[in-house]
């Protein structure tokens, strides 16, 4: 898919000094993307009102609630305090690439689902997006204290950590053959 | 967030040279400098990307000490096995620092580089000698509890370092290795951080335009253990009150060449020098280890909310002496 149209308007002191655009290339979810962007725009602002994948959500913007979390070369990290500019090239994965294209849901979507997980659901993309890193990551320890540090950068202002933390232990058991 | 041109060197000459043309700030991680940019405390004209720099490699060097490139992510090194295995104490300081997103983004020079958490000089208006030289300090005589120091402090400003990993570096001995317009050179970590004094605006001895290329940790001497103890307001993701990074060894009976170094309590990552001296040489005790933590805050200044910080980086010292002695320290802390 190639995107040629301006990047979205940004405050500017002066409308002269406007930065030159800046050419990226994003693999999201396995389908390539070429975008001319400004160099402010940061990752998130790019899924989200570039290219309309509106899963990944703007929480704080300051890396703080980790409701934009996204997997940038398998690793999760806050889309809000990366440049799109900085994932030039790089493999990404947001919430709408987590289940199959038949619709059939990632494992960690399903057990959210089971648990109740989520209450408003703003932040569930960003934290199922974490939970999906930590079971592909052998260096986290499997046990309720390791896990919930590892989940510690996504808030969850309704509350919902219980089952939050009940459907990772579930689709670590399916994913990893855990308890 | 504000306009900025942006580029991406592909050499460390380039990003100097690059650097230097307009009013800059080096790119890594982005997780200090976008966070700040997005609240128009930091207002480059120009970021320059560098992490097309190739400095993300961590070697052992022939003399035993590890050399860790700028561009390393705090993730990488924290699990990195020559660390893990030579460096507990780093391992474990990263691994206790923000948020797992944030540590796989973050790197370690600009960790060296990140800025203080004080939320006077966060919010853009209060006055702040560090944001707008000769303004004041509103911390001083404000809510000064979580974020702001015992030592190290001036009447100019009193915002503690808020790193773990460089309180870990402290401890360990390291060097910064940057390269400017005029070449590469070497400065020691315990003069890389600078006291705020009468200047608190200028918080690191990088020249303008110079740029971290790695740090080196010094060899851990022979038989050296050593580990982190972060208190905090909660568990998880949050900034240290009190911290104390420690490394010893214990050759028959008696200390050897105690490191210890103090974080969420000081101005910059703080070695403990008085401790250490009162440290070596001598037979662990509980007795020993109250001396040298009182030692360690020989100095120390009270802020209305923040005396707490005293007592409480005492006991840090203590029991995590305690933890690398083998001596039971906690049930004993009053």
């Amino acid at each position: 898919m190639v995107d040629t149209t301006p990047a979205t308007a940004v405050q500017h002191a002066d409308p002269a000094a406007t930065p030159r655009l800046h050419d990226v290339e994003l693999t999201i979810n396995g389908q390539t993307h070429h975008l001319s962007i400004e160099p402010n725009v940061v990752l998130l602002d790019a899924l989200r009102e570039r290219l309309g994948l509106t899963g990944a959500k703007k929480g704080c913007d300051h890396g703080q609630c980790g409701a934009c979390t996204v997997l940038v070369d398998g690793r999760s990290m806050n889309s809000c305090l990366m440049l799109a500019s900085m994932a030039d090239g790089c493999d990404i994965t947001t919430v709408e690439g987590l289940a199959k294209p038949d619709g059939t849901l990632h494992p960690v979507q399903q057990a959210f689902l089971e648990h109740d997980a989520y209450q408003c659901g703003y932040c569930t993309a960003g934290q199922m997006m974490s939970a999906t890193a930590i079971l592909n990551d052998p260096s986290i320890e499997r046990t309720d204290a390791s896990i919930k540090d590892a989940m510690s950068g996504n808030i969850c202002r309704c509350g919902a950590y219980k089952n939050i933390h009940d459907a990772i232990k579930t689709a670590d058991a399916r994913l990893n053959g855990g308890e | 967030m504000r306009a900025f041109d942006y580029t991406r060197p592909g050499a460390v000459d380039a990003a100097i040279a690059t650097h230097a043309r307009a009013n800059s700030a080096y790119l890594a991680g982005g997780t200090t400098l976008l966070d700040l940019a997005k609240i128009n405390i930091m207002q480059p004209d120009q970021v320059v990307d560098i992490n097309g720099l190739g400095l993300d490699r961590i070697e052992r060097l022939k003399d035993g000490r590890v050399q860790v490139g700028a561009l390393v992510t705090n993730t990488a090194l924290a699990r990195h096995e020559l660390i893990e295995t030579h460096y507990p104490v780093l391992s474990q300081a990263l691994l206790s620092g923000a948020s797992t997103q944030l540590r796989n983004k973050a790197t370690t020079a600009g960790n060296v580089m990140q800025r203080v958490r004080c939320p006077y000089f966060r919010d853009g208006t209060s006055p702040c000698n560090k944001r707008d030289p000769g303004s004041g300090c509103a911390a001083i005589g404000g809510v000064n509890r979580e974020t702001f120091a015992v030592l190290g402090t001036s009447d100019q400003c009193i915002a503690a370092h808020p790193s773990d990993m460089c309180v870990a570096m402290a401890a360990i001995g390291a060097t910064v290795s940057v390269m400017g317009p005029n070449g590469p050179r070497d400065i020691p970590f315990d003069a890389f951080h600078l006291l705020p004094g009468t200047s608190p605006a200028r918080e690191h001895a990088l020249e303008p335009d110079e740029l971290i290329t790695h740090v080196t940790l010094d060899a851990p001497p022979g038989g050296a253990r050593s580990g982190y103890l972060k208190l905090r307001d909660r568990a998880s993701y949050q900034f240290a009150l009190a911290s104390c990074a420690a490394q010893l060894s214990v050759e028959g009976g008696v200390i050897r060449a105690p490191r210890i170094a103090l974080g969420g309590v000081a101005t910059k990552p703080w070695r403990a020098t008085d401790a250490e001296r009162m440290l070596d040489g001598k037979v662990p005790s509980r007795a020993l280890f109250e001396q040298a933590a009182s030692a360690a805050f020989n100095g120390a200044t009270a802020y209305e909310h923040n005396a707490f910080k005293i007592p409480l980086g005492r006991h840090a010292i203590i029991a995590e002496l305690g933890a690398l002695t083998g001596l039971e320290t906690m049930q004993e802390v009053s």
